[in-house]
C-alpha cells in the first residue's frame, strides 16, 4: 500500500520519514562494509559513497528493507571526472512511502567503466542506464538491452566525456558552419 | 479500448490460420502532435504485440552546451528543454544555481515566478488537452484550446517579450517586474477562462466517443507508476497524491491554498488514459486559484537579488526538483567552482513516461498508441533534451 | 482594336502561366514537419488567430500529397537523413520553407554535437523565416513570399528555354 495514495496530508502519512543519520545507521547494520564514508553528507539529497562492486547489493537493501523502503529511482546520471580518471554514477533514490531521499554514488574507472545494473530493482533504470551508456560509455553489467538511446546507432564516441571531439561529418553532412559574418 | 486477446489464441485464429506478425514504422515525422518520436510497432492485425520507442531525433545536446556557455548564458537553453511550458524550466535552472550559491530570491520575485509559472502551466495543459482531442480525431476542441492559449501568450509576451521561449527568469529572481496593468489583465483572463474549463469538459472530456476511446486504455497501477518513476499528472492519474509544489514546497507555494487532483477511475479503471487526461483539466482550475491568490497577495519590493555578472558558485552539487507541467523535473548540477557548470543533467517527466510505453503496449490497438502518448502529454525535446 | 474593350467586364484576360501559377499558389499544401519549438508556433499559425487556411495552405500528414515542406525547428543529425528521405518523396514542383534560426543555420544549437547546422545542407530551401521561434505573423509572411515566388514562375516556354526558365 502506498502511503501517498488517497491521503491528503503532505509528508509522511502513516509512516515516518527517517533522517539521514537513521538511514545511514540502518544501512550500516545491513551492509556495513559497502559504505565508503564514516558519515553521510548533508544537503537535501545526502550523498552516500558506495563500493562500486557492491552498489547493487546496497540498492537492494534500500529498496527491500521496510524501514528504508526506497521505491523509486528518481534519477541516474554520470559525471566524467577526468582529472581523477574515473566516472562517477549518481543514483537519486526517493521513497514515496516514507518521503525520504538519498543519493548513492559509485565510481568506476574511466578506461573501462563497469557497474552492476539496477534494471531488476527498478524498471525506470532501463532507459536511464542506456542513456548513461550512450553519452558517457558506462557499461552496466546485466542490463538486458544496452544499446544507444539518444545518439544514432552508428555514432562513434561518448559525447558527454570531457575529451569528446565532435566528428567533422556524419553521413556526408558536414557538422561545421562558417560564420555568416565572413560572407 | 483495450483488447485483451490471448496472443496464442489470436495466432490460431478462428479457422486455425496463423496470422503473420507485421512490423510498422510510426514516425519520426510527427506521428501525432507531440514532436518527433518514432515507434517500431510489431502488430498482429490491429493489435500490437509490442511498440518499441526509438528516441533521440531531437537530442540537441543541451546538457553538453551548459558546460560551454556558463550559468547565466544557459538560461535561454532551458526554455528549449520543454518549450510548451518553458517557465518551469527557467525556474528549475534558476533554483539550482541559487541553491549552489546560496542566493535568496526577493519575495516579489518569487510571486512573479509563481504567476508566470502557473499561467505557463495552463497554456501547456491547454495544448495537451487540445492535442489529445486532435489525436483521437476531434479537431474542434484543439482550436478552442489554441484560442485561449493565444491569450496567455499575449499576457506572457507583455511580461517578457516572447510568446514561447520566455527567458524570463534570472539567477536570483526575474528579469522584469510585472508591466503596469498586468495584474488586472491576468485576473480578467482568469475570470473569463475558469468557466470555459467546464465548457471544454462538456465539449470533450465527457463526450461519449472520447470517453470510449480513453477509458480503460493503458491502465497503470500506482505501484507500477512509481517503479517506472512516472511523475506529475501521469503519477497522479494513477491515484498517488504527490505534487512537488505541495509536498516539498519550493518558492512560495506553501503560502497558497490549492488541491492536488488525482485520478478517480470514474469512467473506467483507476490509472487509465482518461484519468491522466482529466487530472490536467482539473489542474487548470487549481492553477487559476493559485494565480488569483498570488496576484492578490503580491508584495512590494525588488524582483531580483544582486547577483554578480560573472557568476561563480562554490564547488558542490545540487539536485533540485520543480513541478513542471509534465511533472517533477530534476536538475542535477555539479559545480567545480568555475564560471561554467561542470555537469548538468535534467531528468524530465516525458522521459520516464516514454520508457513505460513499451511495457504498456502489448494487447493495445494501434490507434490506441496515439491516445496513450497523448494521455502522457509527451513533448519530444523533454524526452531527448 | 483593343481586346479589352470588346469583351464584357465579367471576363478577365491573363496569361496561361499566370493562371496556372495563381491556382497553384492558392492551394499550397504543406507537410506537417514540426521538429521542435517552432512546431508549436506553426500549430498556432494554423490556429484560429493567424489562420493560415485562408491563404489556401492546409496541413497534410504525408509527403506524397504535399507541395511544401515547412522545416520548423532544430534539425538533428539523426533526423537530417530522414528529412532528405521525406523531401524526396514529395512530388514536383516542391518548395521548402526553413522556419526558425535552428533550421536556418543551427541557431542556438551551433555549439551542439548532434545538430545539423542548417537544413540547407540537406535539402534546397526557398524561403528562410528568421526568429527563435518566428511569430505566426512571420511564418504567414514567409508563405506570402513563397506565393510571390510561385506566381513568377514560367512553365509555357519553348523546349530549349525550359532549363533556363526553371533555373
Amino acid at each position: 500500500m502506498i502511503a501517498g495514495s488517497g491521503g491528503s496530508g503532505g509528508g509522511a502519512g502513516a509512516s515516518r520519514a527517517m533522517d539521514v543519520q537513521q538511514i545511514f545507521e540502518r544501512l550500516g547494520q545491513l551492509c556495513g562494509g559497502a559504505l565508503l564514508d564514516a558519515a553521510p553528507g548533508d544537503g537535501e539529497w545526502p550523498r552516500l559513497n558506495v563500493v562500486p562492486t557492491r552498489v547493487a547489493e546496497v540498492a537492494r537493501v534500500l529498496r527491500d528493507d521496510p524501514a528504508l523502503g526506497f521505491d523509486c529511482l528518481a534519477n541516474l546520471t554520470g559525471v566524467d571526472l577526468k582529472s581523477e580518471d574515473s566516472i562517477e554514477v549518481c543514483y537519486h533514490l526517493f521513497s514515496y512511502r516514507h518521503r525520504h531521499q538519498l543519493m548513492l554514488a559509485a565510481r568506476a574507472s574511466r578506461g573501462d567503466p563497469l557497474l552492476p545494473t539496477f534494471t531488476d530493482l527498478w524498471p525506470a533504470a532501463d532507459w536511464l542506464e542506456r542513456e548513461c551508456f550512450d553519452l558517457l560509455g558506462v557499461r552496466f553489467i546485466g542490463h538486458p538491452d544496452l544499446r544507444r538511446l539518444l545518439m544514432p546507432e552508428d555514432w562513434v564516441g561518448h559525447p558527454l566525456r570531457k575529451d569528446f571531439i565532435e566528428p567533422e561529418e556524419y553521413h556526408g553532412i558536414s557538422t561545421r558552419r562558417e560564420s555568416l559574418l565572413k560572407l | 479500448m483495450t483488447v485483451a486477446i490471448d496472443v496464442a489464441l489470436e495466432r490460431e485464429g478462428v479457422g486455425g490460420l496463423e496470422t503473420e506478425e507485421m512490423t510498422l514504422n510510426m514516425g519520426p515525422q510527427h506521428p501525432s502532435t507531440h514532436g518527433v518520436l518514432r515507434f517500431v510497432v510489431k502488430a498482429d492485425g490491429e493489435v500490437m504485440r509490442r511498440a518499441i520507442p526509438d528516441i533521440g531525433y531531437l537530442h540537441r545536446s543541451i546538457e553538453k552546451i551548459s558546460e560551454k556557455v556558463g550559468y547565466h548564458g544557459f538560461m535561454p537553453y532551458t526554455d528549449r528543454v520543454d518549450y510548451v511550458s518553458a517557465m518551469q524550466c527557467n525556474q528549475g535552472w534558476a533554483m539550482a544555481c541559487e541553491a549552489l550559491a546560496g542566493i535568496t530570491v526577493p519575495r516579489r520575485g518569487e510571486y512573479c515566478r509563481v504567476i508566470a509559472c502557473e499561467l505557463g502551466r495552463i497554456a501547456s495543459h491547454l495544448i495537451s488537452v487540445g492535442a489529445t482531442g486532435m489525436d483521437i480525431g476531434a479537431m474542434t476542441p484543439f482550436t478552442h484550446c489554441i484560442r485561449e492559449r493565444e491569450k496567455i501568450n499575449d499576457l506572457l509576451e507583455e511580461l517578457c517579450g516572447a510568446r514561447l521561449t520566455f527567458n524570463y527568469m534570472r539567477i536570483g529572481g526575474c528579469a522584469w517586474d510585472l508591466p503596469p496593468g498586468f495584474a488586472a489583465r491576468a485576473l480578467d483572463f482568469i475570470n473569463r477562462f475558469e468557466p470555459l474549463i467546464d465548457e471544454l469538459n462538456e465539449l470533450l472530456s465527457f463526450n461519449k466517443i472520447f470517453v470510449e476511446r480513453m477509458a480503460n486504455v493503458a491502465v497503470i497501477s500506482a505501484e507500477k507508476a512509481i517503479a517506472y518513476n512516472l511523475v506529475g499528472p501521469n503519477l497522479r492519474g494513477s491515484g498517488v497524491r504527490y505534487d512537488v509544489r505541495r509536498d516539498v514546497p519550493y518558492s512560495v507555494y506553501s503560502e497558497f491554498q490549492f488541491d492536488v487532483p488525482i485520478g478517480t477511475g470514474e469512467k473506467g479503471t483507476l490509472g487509465d488514459s482518461w484519468d491522466r487526461y482529466m487530472v490536467r483539466c482539473r489542474e487548470m482550475k487549481e492553477c487559476c486559484r493559485i494565480v488569483r491568490q498570488a496576484i492578490e497577495g503580491l508584495p512590494a519590493g525588488p524582483v531580483i537579488a544582486k547577483v554578480p555578472r560573472t557568476f561563480k558558485p562554490p564547488r558542490g552539487e545540487v539536485y533540485v526538483r520543480v513541478e513542471g507541467s509534465r511533472g517533477d523535473m530534476g536538475w542535477y548540477v555539479v559545480s567545480d567552482g568555475s564560471a561554467f557548470p561542470y555537469r548538468t543533467h535534467i531528468r524530465t517527466g516525458s522521459y520516464t513516461a516514454m520508457s513505460i510505453v513499451e511495457e504498456l503496449s502489448p494487447g493495445l490497438m494501434i490507434a490506441d498508441l496515439v491516445a496513450v502518448i497523448a494521455s502522457f502529454d509527451i513533448v519530444a525535446p523533454e524526452v531527448d533534451r | 482594336m483593343s481586346l479589352i474593350n470588346t469583351v464584357p467586364e465579367t471576363v478577365l484576360t491573363t496569361k496561361i502561366d499566370d493562371l496556372l501559377n495563381w491556382t497553384r499558389k492558392s492551394s499550397v499544401w504543406y507537410m506537417l514537419f514540426g521538429l521542435a519549438c517552432c512546431a508549436i508556433e506553426m500549430m498556432q499559425t494554423g490556429g484560429p488567430r493567424s489562420d493560415l487556411d485562408r491563404f489556401g495552405a492546409v496541413p497534410r500528414a504525408t509527403p506524397r500529397v504535399s507541395d511544401l515542406i515547412i522545416v520548423s525547428g532544430t534539425l538533428t543529425l539523426k533526423m537530417a537523413l530522414r528529412t532528405k528521405l521525406l523531401y524526396e518523396q514529395m512530388p514536383d514542383p516542391k518548395y521548402a520553407i526553413s522556419m526558425g534560426s535552428c533550421s536556418n543555420c543551427g541557431g542556438l544549437f551551433q555549439l551542439a554535437y548532434s545538430v545539423c547546422d542548417g537544413v540547407d545542407k540537406v535539402i534546397p530551401v526557398d524561403v528562410y523565416v528568421p526568429g527563435c521561434p518566428p511569430r505566426p505573423e512571420a511564418l504567414t509572411e514567409g508563405l506570402l513570399k513563397l506565393q510571390d515566388r510561385i506566381q513568377q514562375e514560367r512553365w509555357l516556354v519553348r523546349k530549349g528555354d525550359a532549363a533556363q526558365a526553371v533555373a
